[in-house]
């Protein structure tokens, strides 16, 4: 009688053993060259509307990072920016006030760290010179901290950084005012740095003489996030 | 003659016809512990594609928006997962598990036949279910490998990989894809899910869709032995490892 338990008795090649270990090996070699795929793969999803994008594979979407849920709310009668530390002129800023000053538009990228971008995207704010002109800050003001309403998130630029020609604090995106998920209503646009340095939800900017640890930094990433130029790339 | 454990003969024979309800004689078709090692791997499988898929879809991130919450469970359910199925090892019939390796990784002309459409008489396990649990296993593998330098990128950059995401993405997009198809045969072959539910199906399911399993005397579970105090032991300390690394990841996630 036979048995099942005879392996002699079973017949056939072990052909599933070496489909196994093959699929492995091509598997593990792609922490190589899976990046480069990826990118391919998302270079040929840009015909998609973004909406849908995000529900196919490598597909141009947002996926939006929180530290402390549910996201702040924004309420455009209460909500203020405080512009403080060392400045001749602390400012509080109303939103109707944000949208007086001078406005900027750019057209830019936005990099996360782990891997995933949105090409274009359009967003109005304005720029760090326009915003601190009336606070005025002082010679020894080296940096700019950034306070988001979600706590503890925080992340900071030189003032040399927050004076690139492509920085800003946006309040809008692709021709609508921020949503929620993005940092209503206004948050840091740094396009040249990973995403992890454009703090959502800003509250308060406040100008130090020294450049401090933010909430990345603190859980090992690099304080300078410059695109393919740090945290191991 | 008599099984003892650890020797090479074959273990105490369950009795073919398992269970008779209202004439229809039934067959064990899965073992207990091959039952254990699918719950075990399927549980914590459906807990981790469901967390996955929210921090990976932003329309889910929002609705869930607590990702903190969706990632420590994600991280916990991969602990317990890996413990689980060494605890199933420590304690189950490792030499039913061997064969059954041996039935999947073997593939016979008339499985190949079968892949290609043919309608030929197929073995405990068809070749398509061969080729879904070899893909899984290899899968697994990869979520783990994938998920380990995810994490550990997280604390050191020199160890973010530039394909670790793109490989744990694509690994869940294949392996959700599999296990839709894969409860989709199981549903509507109601006794295939009886198979895997209660460890037997009716003999004359088994003749149609495994004829030449069907014409071999069944060795199902081998005779429950009762486990050394070592063996017990050994259970017990990956469990507990398991579960203090998983209550680790939790805390270390929601400080």
């Amino acid at each position: 009688m036979s048995r099942v338990d005879d392996p002699s008795d079973l017949g056939g090649r072990p052909i599933g053993r070496r489909a196994f270990l093959g699929f492995v090996g091509l598997g593990l070699s792609s922490l190589a060259w899976g990046g480069a795929a990826a990118g391919l793969a998302v270079q040929s999803t840009k015909l998609v509307p973004e909406g849908l994008r995000a529900m196919i594979p490598f597909g141009k979407g947002w996926r939006i990072y929180a530290v402390n849920p549910p996201h702040p709310r924004f309420d455009p009668q209460t909500w203020r920016l405080t512009i403080e530390g060392l400045v001749e002129q602390p400012q509080t800023l109303s939103y109707a006030q944000l949208l007086e000053l001078p406005q900027a538009r750019q057209t830019s990228d936005f990099v996360c760290v782990t891997g995933w971008s949105v090409d274009d995207v359009r967003w109005s704010g304005v720029r760090f010179a326009d915003l601190l002109a009336a606070a005025r800050p002082l010679p020894s003001a080296r940096a700019l901290e950034f306070v988001s309403a979600e706590k503890p998130y925080v992340d900071s630029l030189t003032l040399e950084q927050a004076g690139a020609a492509d920085a800003m604090l946006a309040h809008g995106m692709d021709g609508k005012p921020l949503e929620r998920k993005h940092g209503a209503p206004a948050r840091l646009v740094m396009p040249r740095m990973y995403g992890y340095k454009g703090v959502k939800w800003v509250e308060r900017i406040v100008v130090t003489d020294r450049i401090r640890d933010g909430y990345w930094q603190e859980r090992g990433y690099d304080r300078d996030a410059w695109i393919g130029k740090s945290n191991g790339r | 003659m008599t099984a003892t454990p650890g020797s090479a003969s074959p273990m105490a024979a369950e009795p073919r016809v398992a269970l008779v309800r209202a004439g229809e004689p039934r067959v064990v078709r899965f073992a207990a512990t091959e039952r254990h090692l699918h719950t075990a791997h399927a549980t914590a499988f459906m807990v981790m594609l469901f967390t996955g898929f929210v921090l990976y879809v932003p329309f889910m991130a929002q609705i869930f928006s607590d990702r903190p919450l969706m990632k420590a469970a994600h991280l916990a359910a991969a602990a317990v997962w890996l413990a689980a199925l060494a605890v199933v090892l420590v304690l189950g019939d490792r030499r039913a598990l061997r064969r059954t390796l041996r039935e999947i990784e073997r593939f016979d002309d008339d499985d190949l036949l079968f892949l290609r459409g043919r309608a030929v008489p197929q073995g405990r396990f068809n070749a398509g279910q061969k080729v879904h649990a070899i893909v899984q296993a290899a899968l697994a593998v990869l979520f783990t490998v994938s998920g380990v330098l995810l994490w550990l990128g997280e604390r050191d950059t020199a160890l973010r990989l530039p394909g670790t995401l793109a490989l744990h993405d694509a690994a869940a997009l294949l392996a959700g894809a599999l296990v839709a198809g894969h409860v989709y045969l199981a549903i509507t072959r109601w006794e295939s899910l009886q198979g895997i539910w209660r460890g037997t199906v009716p003999e004359s399911y088994a003749a149609r869709h495994h004829g030449k399993w069907s014409a071999r005397e069944h060795s199902g579970d081998g005779a429950p032995r009762p486990h050394g105090v070592a063996r017990l032991g050994l259970a017990a300390g990956i469990a507990g490892i398991g579960l203090v690394a998983a209550a680790l990841l939790v805390r270390d996630v929601l400080g």
